[in-house]
């Protein structure tokens, strides 16, 4: 009875979830296949403030226009409420936002779709007129000596651009720190280096923009500058003083950052985020949808912003990786510390990619045990003693990433999400279990976590899994029928075949 | 090389229950969750074999909250050995026998000593809930220690062997003892390192050891044979064991008794979730015997008739 109950929710689950999914894949064409789907970018910009209440807010952004090596295929300015104009001037276009009346957090949403095209010359142009910069008076001695010194230095204008950028990155040079007023970012440089620049007539400007190599929330603003030869602009990298753009380079904004002004708003806080796009395939398959009035595309996670899009993009493989530590644990039969504990380390190896997550959570774990071990001999309760190790642990993970990073190793060791109180907890958990059921116990029950946190880590992060959950939730209903299934499942699990072998005789 | 559907079939002839079958088809069916609390909370389940006319082993104290550790020295008075266990505790975790005392210091049964302090940590420790199921905050308690009857003293290791009974719906259907040994620090739990030996049902003798599924005649430490022990008060052993069904409510219990040399049988406590280790103890299959209750057995039958019926069906012959 209870058998055939689940065996028909599980069929109507199977059911529901495949033809959705059938019908989107099918008849709307939504690519299944990950490879076919790459190629075009969503970037997006999120202004956020505070309303000065009662008050007219107005807000300026930059907005790409014509960036080099892409082409923009579409854009959506999300702001219930506001009136919205956009202005281009001299190759740079703004949006302004504007209200009345607003009140409380507010947020502001500019989305570009882009996709990478073939590199195009740029176009030959006048070089705009140079107005002289000012400077301060002692400002004004080193610029002039910088400009003379680099001019006897330099034979046109891109070995003078190239020149000046190098001698601003000149270390402990006194002079350059004055200009640079101790701050030796990129965007400093650029910027001063365009100001140099214009001191000796030449036509320079600060580009601000993205790589789009890598899908992520909070993308760096990056910054490079561009200067005219008298036919062209140059591209330079102020940090290098090379030269062209780099491939994946977006152009958002020229000459001043995105970020233009506001006003009757405090606060601001401007956010990019960029996530790879199935724009084409899914273009197609939206206009199909929308043609016969099928509200199955339309009410998609893609409608969201990206950053919402981001997040859940990481929570629809949640229920692909607990699928898994059911199979692990039900029919497999592996121990392991904590229930879902497993997931949560696969989620912080997303950070540290598998290989050095792994060493990262035994390293931890093991020097965490020997502080868990000295702590035992304290008598200390349990709460505050639990707490002292977390301690450990958070100091132990901070000394480790100035070390790696200081011995130029821990670039790619992002460790920022590691779940320190999972951490904690496995360490308590594994010195009781050492102690009450022996190193054996432990160290398999340690092993298995690793065990089904690595698997849990692998398909999580499989293009094509994250693909298929996220183009088509609906699967998701026959991962839950899977799992309802395994909830009846009563056969043995593959460590007791091992446990019970004296009886199999 | 054996197959896994292979060994699979192998055990499913064999009657074998694994983990997933216990919990889906046994405990999820007849044990119902609203009596967990009734066992997992050794107080109230001491309670309630009381008010039944069980004897258990006599409570001293509970220790509640932080607080009350430093009043332990009263409340152990003028005793000198004693066992400290975590009223919600699982798989013996947790438990703390004390044998006696030397220049104020507490004798474990291996012969280690612990200082007035390092016993207070271990019952802070259990009070914030290191032992208990899930990690809730819990209790500890003080209660009488166990003598060990004579009968086993030739195979057990400085401790009390306990005797485990799973009595499915009222009916005992497979029953063990388990020795202590040195690896178990003595300590009854298989999988600490104890031995498990299966009881035959009918007469109360023991049969082979089994250790870390290894089939053994001798005790590890001791080396006296296992086999062939006759339990003494089998019989009332065993109607206890089936009487604590019907003041639990639970269809698949695990009923563990010691018995004491002055006291007789003492029960220590039910269990909701018994193991499946006591299939290994007994070299058989569980599920053969609970089909044969399933089939043949009749809810509401008399502690007496269900005793006849499982001697009758569940015999060695």
């Amino acid at each position: 009875m209870r058998n055939r109950h689940l065996l028909i929710l599980c069929l109507l689950l199977v059911a529901a979830g495949g033809s959705l999914f059938l019908y989107k894949w099918l008849d709307l064409g939504v690519p299944v296949r990950a490879e076919n789907a790459i190629g075009a970018w969503t970037v997006e910009a999120r202004v956020r403030f505070a309303a000065r209440s009662g008050r007219p807010v107005k807000v300026r952004l930059a907005v790409p226009l014509d960036p080099p090596g892409f082409s923009l295929l579409d854009e959506t300015f999300v702001s219930s409420g506001y009136g919205l104009s956009t202005a281009t001037r001299d190759g740079d276009r703004e949006a302004l936002w504007a209200v009345r009346r607003a009140r409380g957090e507010q947020e502001l949403y500019y989305q570009a779709v882009v996709s990478p095209g073939a590199e195009r010359a740029a176009s030959s142009s006048r070089p705009p007129s140079v107005q002289a910069p000012e400077f301060s008076d002692a400002e004004a001695v080193v610029v002039q000596t910088l400009v003379d010194q680099v001019r006897a230095h330099s034979a046109d204008i891109a070995t003078f651009t190239a020149e000046t950028l190098r001698r601003l990155g000149a270390p402990d040079n006194s002079d350059m720190d004055l200009l640079l007023a101790g701050d030796r970012s990129a965007q400093r440089r650029a910027e001063i280096a365009a100001t140099i620049l214009a001191t000796a007539n030449i036509a320079a400007r600060p580009v601000y923009g993205f790589l789009l190599a890598k899908e992520g929330r909070h993308l760096p603003l990056l910054t490079a500058l561009e200067a005219h030869n008298g036919e062209r602009w140059v591209w330079f990298d102020p940090q290098t003083g090379a030269q062209g753009r780099p491939q994946d380079f977006l152009v958002w904004s020229r000459g001043k950052p995105p970020l233009r002004d506001s006003d009757g708003a405090r606060n601001v806080r401007l956010e990019f985020s960029a996530a790879e796009n199935t724009y084409e395939a899914l273009a197609a398959a939206r206009q199909r949808a929308a043609e016969r009035g099928s509200l199955a595309l339309k009410f998609s996670l893609l409608s969201l912003p990206v950053q919402m899009q981001m997040v859940y993009r990481v929570m629809l493989t949640m229920p692909v990786g607990a699928l898994i530590i059911v199979l692990l644990r039900n029919v497999v039969g592996i121990k392991a510390f904590g229930t879902f504990a497993p997931i949560l380390i696969a989620l912080a190896f997303r950070e540290t990619k598998l290989l050095n997550g792994i060493l990262l959570f035994t390293g931890i774990v093991a020097l965490g045990l020997g502080a868990r071990f000295y702590m035992e001999r304290l008598k200390l309760l349990l709460v505050p003693r639990l707490a002292s190790v977390l301690t450990v642990v958070v100091l132990m993970m901070a000394a480790l990433s100035v070390v790696t990073f200081q011995l130029g190793i821990g670039a790619g060791l992002s460790v920022a999400l590691f779940p320190m109180v999972i951490l904690t907890m496995t360490i308590e958990r594994m010195s009781i279990g050492w102690e009450e059921a022996g190193t054996r116990e432990a160290l398999q029950q340690a092993g298995g976590s690793l065990l089904a946190a690595s698997l849990a880590y692998l398909v999580m992060t499989e293009r094509q899994v994250q693909h298929l959950v996220f183009m088509f939730p609906e699967l998701l209903l026959i991962v839950l029928a899977i799992t309802l299934a395994l909830g009846r499942y009563t056969g043995y699990r593959l460590t007791e075949l091992k446990r019970f072998r004296a009886l199999a005789g | 090389m054996v197959f896994p559907w292979q060994r699979a079939r192998a055990l499913r002839h064999a009657g074998v229950l694994g983990m997933n079958q216990r919990n889906g088809d046994f405990i999820a069916r007849v044990n119902p969750r609203r009596l967990y609390p009734l066992v997992d909370d050794k107080v109230r389940c001491k309670t309630l074999a009381q008010a039944a006319g069980i004897h258990v082993p006599e409570l001293y104290g509970v220790v509640h909250t932080q607080h009350d550790v430093v009043r332990l020295p009263a409340l152990l008075g003028e005793r000198k050995d004693f066992v400290v266990k975590p009223v919600n505790g699982s798989g013996g975790n947790g438990v703390l026998v004390i044998v006696g005392q030397r220049r104020g210091r507490y004798r474990k049964a291996s012969g280690a000593l612990l200082t007035e302090d390092e016993l207070e940590h271990h019952v802070s420790n259990t009070v914030s809930g290191l032992y208990s199921l899930g990690g809730q905050p819990d209790a500890a308690m003080i209660e009488y220690r166990v003598k060990i009857d004579t009968v086993f003293e030739p195979i057990s290791h400085q401790g009390v062997p306990d005797l485990r009974t799973v009595v499915y719906r009222g009916y005992p259907v497979l029953a063990m003892v388990r020795l202590p040994t040195a690896l178990s620090d003595g300590k009854a739990n298989l999988h600490q390192g104890a031995i498990g030996a299966g009881i035959d049902i009918a007469r109360g003798v023991t049969g082979r050891g089994v250790w870390r599924n290894e089939v053994i005649d001798e005790h590890l430490d001791t080396g006296n044979p296992i086999s062939g022990v006759q339990v003494p008060q089998w019989d009332t052993l065993l109607e206890l064991a089936a009487r604590c069904y019907d003041i639990s409510g639970l269809g698949y219990l695990g009923v563990d008794f010691v018995l004491d040399r002055d006291f007789g049988p003492l029960m220590l406590e039910m269990n909701a979730r018994p193991g499946l280790n006591i299939q290994i103890a007994n070299q058989t299959g569980l599920l053969p015997r609970l089909a044969t209750v399933d089939a043949l057995g009749r809810d509401g039958a008399s502690v007496a008739e269900r005793l006849a019926f499982a001697k009758e069906h569940f015999g060695r012959g």
